[in-house]
């Protein structure tokens, strides 16, 4: 019962991972995947790269893509695994453990962008 | 004749059977696998950010470190794959979109194809205001 009304929520998590994934990971991929490491571009130099990660809007913003989009990976993880390898009857043991990854990776994602300066 | 057990009157046997590797049995199952698939390249792109926001939270050395090593092939080549399945999870959640979310304006439902159209404008006007930022603005 407790699983079936969370799985609403779980659903919620998962859309809006997707939408901030979506909107904001092609872009800083591009950037600081292949712009900046093969010189396309020059990459931001420290102090600002620091002054734009410590305003207060990058944090929330910044946490709200890492925790989201942690939670969608859960979230979609869990079903490609039981549908691709067919192992339905393990799905009681991956769908905790991938809820369990997301929330202690957005634990780490937390403690990481409030350590910045 | 009861190899395949057809000839009992067990309903187990009715299940329908389906291959390990189904989703390579057609272009559309494959794509629809790779789609899911992209979760695992936004979920290392998460790991990725994290590292570059703990070099920049240690300081400036660590800073030029995470860049050098970002230069690396391997770690290139992983990037470009994300970028692909990253850009393919954009495009179909946005296709999906029309799809599950009805709004209305007026009495009138609004086409699906602009509510489409307006998520890509929101890609396009996201993916300025952040590249603006961190160049520099």
């Amino acid at each position: 019962m407790a699983k079936l009304r969370l799985e609403p929520f779980l659903w919620l998590l998962f859309s809006g991972g997707g939408v901030f994934a979506a909107l904001m990971m092609p872009v800083l991929l591009l950037l600081f995947g292949l712009a900046f490491p093969l010189g396309w571009i020059a990459p931001p130099g420290y102090a600002h790269l620091l002054a734009v990660l410590s305003h207060p809007l990058t944090r929330l913003v910044l946490l709200a893509l890492c925790v989201l989009s942690l939670f969608h990976w859960a979230h979609r993880f869990r079903y490609t695994v039981v549908d691709a390898f067919k192992v339905k009857h393990l799905s009681m043991v991956i769908t905790p453990l991938c809820y369990l990854v997301a929330i202690a990776g957005s634990v780490v994602a937390a403690y990481l962008i409030w350590r910045v300066p | 004749m009861s190899a395949g057990g057809t000839h009992t009157h067990n309903p187990r046997a009715l299940q329908p059977t389906v291959s390990r590797g189904w989703w390579l049995e057609r272009g559309s199952y494959f794509m629809f696998m790779m789609r899911e698939l992209s979760c695992v390249f936004v979920a290392w792109f998460v790991v990725y950010l994290l590292l570059l926001v703990r070099a920049v939270g240690r300081g400036e050395a660590f800073y030029q470190q995470f860049l050098q090593r970002s230069a690396e092939p391997g770690i290139v080549l992983l990037n470009f794959i994300s970028l692909l399945f990253v850009v393919y999870h954009t495009v179909t959640f946005f296709n999906l979109v029309p799809q599950v979310m009805v709004v209305s304006a007026g009495g009138k439902r609004v086409p699906g194809s602009l509510i489409g159209a307006s998520h890509y404008a929101a890609w396009a006007v996201v993916s300025a205001v952040v590249a603006w930022v961190l160049l520099g603005g």
